[in-house]
C-alpha cells in the first residue's frame, strides 16, 4: 500500500507551502458510504484529512478503517488517535498496522473526556498521555524500538502531529506544552479553532520568541460558524472553546439565512490573517458535519490549486 | 481517611431480608470519621431497618456493635461471638473490612451497608474530596503537593489538556483542574522546572496493574 512513499503533507510543508488540511468524522455506523462522500467532498481541495478517533468520546467507525478508505480514494489521511480507549500495547499494536496499511500521518491527542460521549458509564484508559504518545511514536520510528526497546523488524515512518491550544488555561503554560510536546516529537501542530485572534497571535508570538515554530508546523485551526445559535451553543458547551462576543454579534447581526455565509466570510479573513503571520505553515479546517463547505472555503480562500502530491 | 458512603436503605433491606438474626457491625476508624459506619450510624440504621421491616410485618432481631477496625484480626475478634450468634452481618466497614470479616467467619454471610468511594479529605462539613488514588509510587514532590494521577480527569502527566477554562476541569464545572491547582502552586514555589520537560509514562504495576498488591515489612515480623 505505497508505504515508500513519503507523506504528500509533510513534502508540502518542508517545501515552504502554505498546507491545507480539513477533517473528516467517521460515520456511526459501519457504512463505507458515508466515508467515501465525505472523502469526495475533500478530493483535490485538501493535502492531508484528519480522521477523528470517537471523537467527542461518542462511538464511531474506527480512525484507522476510514483513514484505509479515504487513501483507496487517492486522499492522504492524518490518523487521529487518542490514548483514552487504549493502553500503550494497543496503540503501538495500531500504528503498526496503520503504518503496515499506508498510513503516514498522525495526530497524537489524549482525548474527550468519555463523560462527554455517548456512553459515559465506560472506563477510560489513559495509560499513556499525548506527551508520550508522541514520544512513542518518535522512538518507534527514528530508533526502530517499541516502548520496552525491542528492535522492530520495520519502523513506522510516519509525520507525526500534535494538537494545540492557544485558548485554554493556564495561558502561560500553554507555550510550554508546545514547546513539550515539541520535544516528545511533534512535527507539526494542529491548533484549536481561532475565533480569538488577539490571543492565537499573542501565543503565536511566545512560541516565535521560543523558537518553536522553526521547529514545527503550526495549522491553524478553522471551523465555518452555521449560526449565532451555533456559535453561542459552542461558547458555553465546548471545553477549550473561546468564541469572542464579536464573533456571536457579527452573526446575530445579518439575516438568519446569511448567518452561515456570514460564517464562512468569518473563516476566510481569519486564513487571510493567518496567512500573513510568521510561523503559520496552514490551516485546519474542521467543519464539522458540514463538509460540504471545505472546498468553498479553499477555492475562495485564493488557496487552490493545492500542490501535486509526488 | 478512606470515604465510604451508606448504600440506601432500600438496597441494604433486600439485602438482608431473608435473615431472622441480624448483626450490623460499625468500624471505628475512617468510616466513623466521615459518618458513614461509626457507632452512630450503626444505630441510625439499626433503628430505620427495624421499622422498615415491622411495617412489612417481619420480625427481624438487629443486634448492633462496632468495634475500632474491622482490617486488623486483634479487634474482628472482639466481635467473634456476636458474629456467630446472627445469621448474618452487615458490616458498615470499607471493602477491607468486609472482606477481612469475610475471610474469618466461613459460616457467616457478611454484607456490605457502605459504598467504599476513595481515599480523601474533608473539605468542608458535609463535602469529601478524593485526593489519593494509591498508586503506590507518590509523585507529589514533582507535581507541588497537587496529584494530577488523582486529580486529574485524564491522569495526564505532562500538563493541562484544552478543557480546563477559568481553573476548573473540563469534566466537572465544580471541580478545580488539577494542572492549574499543580502550576499556581509550582510558581508559588519558584519549582515550574519540575513541569517544563517531559515526563516519562509511569510503570503502574505499582498501582496495582501488576495484580493485587501486597507489602511484606520483614522488620515488623516478631
Amino acid at each position: 500500500m505505497n508505504k515508500d512513499k513519503q507523506s504528500n503533507l509533510k513534502q508540502i510543508l518542508e517545501s515552504g507551502g502554505f498546507a491545507v488540511t480539513a477533517e473528516c468524522g467517521p460515520p456511526r455506523g459501519a457504512d463505507t458510504e458515508v466515508v467515501i462522500e465525505k472523502g469526495n467532498l475533500l478530493k483535490g481541495y485538501v493535502d492531508a484529512v484528519n480522521v477523528t478517533d470517537n471523537q467527542t468520546a461518542i462511538v464511531r467507525m474506527s480512525s484507522l478503517a476510514a483513514c484505509v478508505h479515504l487513501k483507496q480514494m487517492g486522499l492522504e489521511p492524518i490518523m487521529q488517535m487518542v490514548t483514552r480507549d487504549r493502553n500503550r500495547i494497543a496503540l503501538q499494536s495500531d500504528i503498526m498496522g496503520a503504518y503496515s496499511l499506508g498510513i503516514k500521518n498522525i495526530l497524537c491527542l489524549s482525548g474527550d473526556h468519555q463523560t462527554f460521549g455517548s456512553q459515559p458509564d465506560a472506563l477510560n484508559v489513559f495509560d499513556i498521555d499525548s506527551m508520550h504518545l508522541l514520544n512513542m511514536l518518535k522512538t518507534m520510528r527514528d530508533e526502530g524500538k517499541d516502548m520496552s526497546g525491542f528492535e522492530l523488524n520495520e519502523s513506522p515512518q510516519m509525520f507525526i502531529g500534535a494538537a494545540a491550544n492557544p485558548f485554554a488555561d493556564p495561558f502561560e503554560y500553554r507555550v510550554i506544552r508546545l514547546a513539550k510536546k515539541i520535544e516528545a516529537g511533534a512535527q507539526f501542530i494542529q491548533t484549536q479553532c481561532i475565533y480569538n485572534m488577539p490571543r492565537f497571535r499573542e501565543w503565536l508570538r511566545m512560541a516565535r520568541e521560543e523558537g518553536l515554530t522553526e521547529k514545527a508546523y503550526v495549522l491553524g485551526g478553522i471551523t465555518p460558524l452555521k449560526s449565532a445559535r451555533m456559535a453561542k451553543y459552542m461558547a458555553a458547551n465546548v471545553a477549550g472553546m473561546d468564541i469572542p462576543d464579536e464573533v456571536i454579534r457579527r452573526l446575530e447581526g445579518v439575516p438568519k439565512e446569511k448567518a452561515a455565509a456570514e460564517g464562512i466570510k468569518i473563516c476566510l479573513e481569519t486564513i487571510a490573517e493567518l496567512r500573513q503571520e510568521k510561523g503559520v505553515s496552514g490551516v485546519h479546517i474542521m467543519a464539522i458535519e458540514n463538509e460540504a463547505k471545505v472546498g468553498g472555503i479553499v477555492e475562495a480562500a485564493g488557496l487552490m490549486p493545492r500542490p501535486k502530491a509526488v | 481517611m478512606i470515604v465510604a458512603e451508606q448504600k440506601p436503605l432500600a438496597e441494604i433491606k433486600a439485602s438482608v431480608a431473608q435473615y431472622e438474626k441480624l448483626l450490623i457491625l460499625g468500624c471505628g476508624t475512617c468510616v466513623k470519621t466521615c459518618f458513614a459506619g461509626g457507632e452512630d450510624e450503626v444505630a441510625t440504621l439499626a433503628s430505620a431497618l427495624r421499622l422498615a421491616f415491622k411495617k412489612d410485618g417481619k420480625d427481624i432481631k438487629i443486634e448492633e456493635l462496632t468495634v475500632e477496625r474491622q482490617c486488623e484480626d486483634e479487634f474482628i475478634q472482639e466481635a467473634a461471638a456476636a458474629i456467630e450468634r446472627n445469621d448474618a452481618v452487615l458490616s458498615l466497614a470499607c471493602g477491607a473490612g468486609v472482606q477481612d470479616i469475610a475471610s474469618r467467619f466461613a459460616a457467616s454471610p457478611v454484607l456490605p451497608g457502605v459504598n467504599t468511594t476513595f481515599i480523601g479529605i474533608l473539605e468542608k462539613q458535609g463535602l469529601f474530596i478524593e485526593e489519593c488514588s494509591g498508586c503506590g509510587d507518590c509523585k507529589l514532590a514533582t507535581y507541588g503537593g497537587v496529584c494530577p494521577v488523582t486529580r486529574c480527569a485524564k491522569k495526564l502527566f505532562n500538563g493541562p489538556c484544552g478543557g480546563s477554562q477559568n481553573g476548573k476541569c473540563e469534566v466537572d464545572p465544580e471541580t478545580d483542574c488539577a494542572w492549574q491547582l499543580i502550576i499556581d502552586r509550582l510558581k508559588a514555589l519558584g519549582q515550574m522546572d519540575n513541569i517544563k520537560h517531559y515526563i516519562p509514562p509511569n510503570d503502574w504495576r505499582p498501582s496495582g496493574a501488576g495484580g493485587p498488591r501486597k507489602l511484606f515489612r520483614e522488620d515488623l515480623v516478631v
